[in-house]
């Protein structure tokens, strides 16, 4: 096998995988501090790629820069939805917390379907078809720019989470809610937040996913399936985990798919969480319980 | 009142046997062939209209609707009422669908475009007694089953690759360049695993100048080929066959772009995809001098010519280009149905379906000699054309007598193209 074609691949994978983590970032924020697993993960960040395609074809802003708009967005709806619907919710079973994020994101979906139809869209920036090139090593722009944004994103995320009293504020309450109620911290607004962050984590997630791939109503699913993967591999709460375990997919997939089957490349994303769930099931970089 | 009166208002024996004689006949007469004749011949259009297909099925539908009007233009003189069912992509419903359509008194039924729902409603079709045109269905198996009221007006896997490749050959007689080396792209679907299967069962006895090298399967449901697309360049060949449907074709010929992997052609053996108005819409000048060999009308006949203005008047804010395939067929399988009807003087499904089975219409959109059936059912005759994307068009390049311009081959790098 050509070593170029072995290194663009990997590189690819990785470039990928970056993006996969940004997204997996959102609902591992939201588990970790709320305890609530979004099951309209995957929904929510569709509506963050036709956000960015109407605003690209609205306004010709490029989705690199509609992620401050679309984030901002998602985080006043995932505020709202917090607040308004999920909050009464955190105290009952975990299947009505399912049954009811499902249901979201099925109205989700099912809304988008009616809005825009089932073709496809994308967001056809000037440099979609262009590359960079070093040697033998050929890599997309937008997967690039794309990675690179993700990276950015998820140090202000985590900067914010380390740095900034809010931040240390939520992480009290991930860490002690107990505790957090007796300082007198605000823990439903808490939580609210910290869903809101977790949306526009997605939403960033979905602006930047929009220049990789073409959006049609019904791509939610696979991508809760696969934000799931990724933060169960990487570890259920752990934010170094998400990213983490987005790169481990992005990879297991490229090289699948180069060594072995194209066809099945999403398959071992699947067998590298099933090794994950029997040799470490607290993931990669969780804590045990 | 008087007796006469009376004797005149009372039920005797002889009113009682008359009436009751009466009675007895009167479903007879309904039933009569000759009162069937001047009935409509109903037709049930079993079409996905919703779902991951509805863009296909209301396509087929308007090739349903315009044909009544165009059939009189052309002498038909039977009337027609046209129903559809809509079976939401989903093969379950379809059956169902056919079912209804039969309850609700269809004479006929045409459909699917899908092959596994075109195969359910094949069966209902069959139990029922009721003859079953196909408009648009590739699998086989469909015309394999010993049917008697099954008939298809569309080429098989095994028809479709067989004329994409006998078209290739004649592409590179025409424009002088034979590639030698090919590297195949096919979606592991049903349909992707079953053209590949008849490619690989048919290939060694074509006599083909290239060889391929390599076959990658991919995921259609796959949003991501830079992999398949990079294994695919690294096979240096010159030749890309692609066996794709439209969201993935867009992808891989992205991908193509992106890494800078300028094959001598792209060409499909009949998948769809690369001819939509969404595949224009979305790569631009990069879909240009993409080639499918497909069934496509034959533009440059009266018929052809009477059905795109049909067309255009009756749907004037559909595209006609992006509609041909699949309306042209469904028209076809309306005339089929109708001209039978004409020959059988019945609705009813076995004189329909012998009817259908002596079919022989040499006037119709379609590229290729007149219609006929053989004993399965298969119109065996149905001819391909080489459509190369041309301005933004599909255009017919192959074979001469239908084309609308010369072919471009091979075609000019992703950098050359203005």
């Amino acid at each position: 096998m050509p070593l170029d074609l072995l290194i663009n691949v990997t590189l690819g994978g990785i470039l990928t995988g970056l993006v996969y983590g940004l997204m997996a970032l959102g609902l591992s924020v939201i588990f970790g501090v709320v305890r609530i697993v979004n099951f309209a993960h995957g929904e929510m960040m569709t509506v963050a790629m036709y956000a960015a395609v109407l605003l690209f074809g609205w306004f010709k802003l490029d989705p690199l820069w509609a992620i401050l708009p679309v984030a901002a967005l998602l985080f006043v709806v995932g505020y709202a939805l917090q607040a308004g619907l999920i909050n009464p919710f955190i105290a009952r079973p975990e299947h009505s917390q399912f049954i009811l994020l499902v249901a979201i994101g099925t109205i989700i979906t099912n809304g988008m379907l009616m809005a825009f139809g089932p073709d496809a869209r994308n967001a056809q920036v000037g440099y979609a078809y262009d590359s960079f090139q070093i040697g033998p090593i050929l890599l997309d722009k937008v997967r690039v720019y794309a990675a690179a944004a993700s990276v950015v994103v998820a140090t202000g995320l985590f900067a914010f989470f380390r740095y900034a009293p809010l931040g240390k504020a939520i992480r009290a309450c991930a860490d002690n809610h107990r505790g957090a109620l007796v300082v007198g911290l605000d823990v439903k607004r808490l939580y609210a937040l910290t869903f809101g962050i977790g949306a526009a984590c997605v939403g960033a997630a979905g602006c930047l996913m929009v220049l990789l791939i073409d959006v049609t109503p019904t791509l939610g699913p696979g991508y809760t399936l696969l934000a799931f993967t990724i933060v169960i591999v990487g570890g259920l709460g752990s934010m170094a985990g998400a990213l983490l375990g987005g790169i481990l997919i992005g990879l297991s997939e490229a090289l699948a798919g180069l060594l072995l089957e194209p066809s099945a490349k999403s398959m071992f994303g699947f067998a590298l969480l099933i090794l994950v769930l029997l040799f470490r099931p607290q993931g990669l970089m969780g804590k045990r319980t | 009142m008087n007796k006469q009166a009376k004797m005149a208002g009372r039920m005797t024996r002889r009113r009682f046997t008359q009436a009751a004689a009466a009675g007895l006949a009167a479903p007879a007469l309904l039933a009569h062939p000759v009162r069937a004749q001047g009935a409509p011949l109903k037709i049930g259009l079993v079409l996905a209209k919703s779902g991951v297909q509805a863009f296909f099925g209301q396509s087929c539908e308007r090739g349903a609707l315009m044909a009544p009007a165009l059939l009189a233009e052309l002498g038909y003189k039977a009337k027609v009422e046209l129903t559809t069912g809509d079976y939401e992509s989903n093969v379950d419903t379809a059956r169902i669908r056919a079912e209804k359509l039969i309850a609700d008194g269809a004479n006929v039924l045409i459909g699917c475009f899908d092959s596994g729902a075109t195969s359910a409603v094949a069966q209902v079709a069959e139990q029922k007694g009721v003859p079953f045109v196909i408009n648009v269905a590739a699998a086989p198996q469909i015309t394999e089953q010993g049917y008697k009221f099954v008939f298809r007006n569309f080429s098989t896997a095994l028809m479709l690759n067989q004329n994409a490749l006998v078209l290739m050959k004649d592409l590179f007689k025409e424009t002088g360049y034979t590639p030698k080396t090919c590297v195949l792209l096919h979606l592991n679907d049903t349909f992707g695993q079953a053209s590949k299967s008849v490619m690989d069962k048919i290939f060694p006895s074509m006599g083909m100048p290239f060889k391929i090298v390599e076959a990658i399967a991919y995921d259609p449901t796959a949003k991501d080929l830079s992999v398949e697309v990079a294994k695919a360049k690294a096979t240096e060949a010159d030749l890309v066959m692609v066996i794709s449907r439209l969201n993935d074709s867009i992808t891989l010929v992205r991908e193509m772009v992106k890494q800078r992997y300028e094959p001598k052609g792209i060409i499909s053996p009949g998948s769809p995809g690369m001819y939509d108005d969404q595949f224009y819409k979305t790569l631009g000048k990069y879909s240009e001098y993409i080639i499918t060999n497909t069934p496509w009308y034959n533009p440059n006949t009266d018929i052809a010519k009477k059905f795109r203005a049909a067309f255009e008047k009756k749907f004037p804010s559909d595209r006609f280009i992006g509609n041909v395939f699949n309306a042209g067929f469904t028209f076809e399988a309306v005339q089929i149905a109708v001209d039978a009807y004409t020959r059988a003087k019945s609705t009813d499904g076995k004189a329909l379906a012998e009817a259908l089975r002596s079919t022989n219409i040499a006037v119709h959109p379609m590229a290729g000699p007149p219609i006929t059936f053989d004993a399965k059912g298969q119109n065996v005759r149905i001819a391909s054309v080489a459509l190369q994307n041309r301005n933004l068009e599909p255009t017919v390049v192959l074979p001469a007598e239908a084309a609308q311009m010369k072919p471009v081959f091979p075609m000019p790098g992703w950098n050359n193209r203005g």
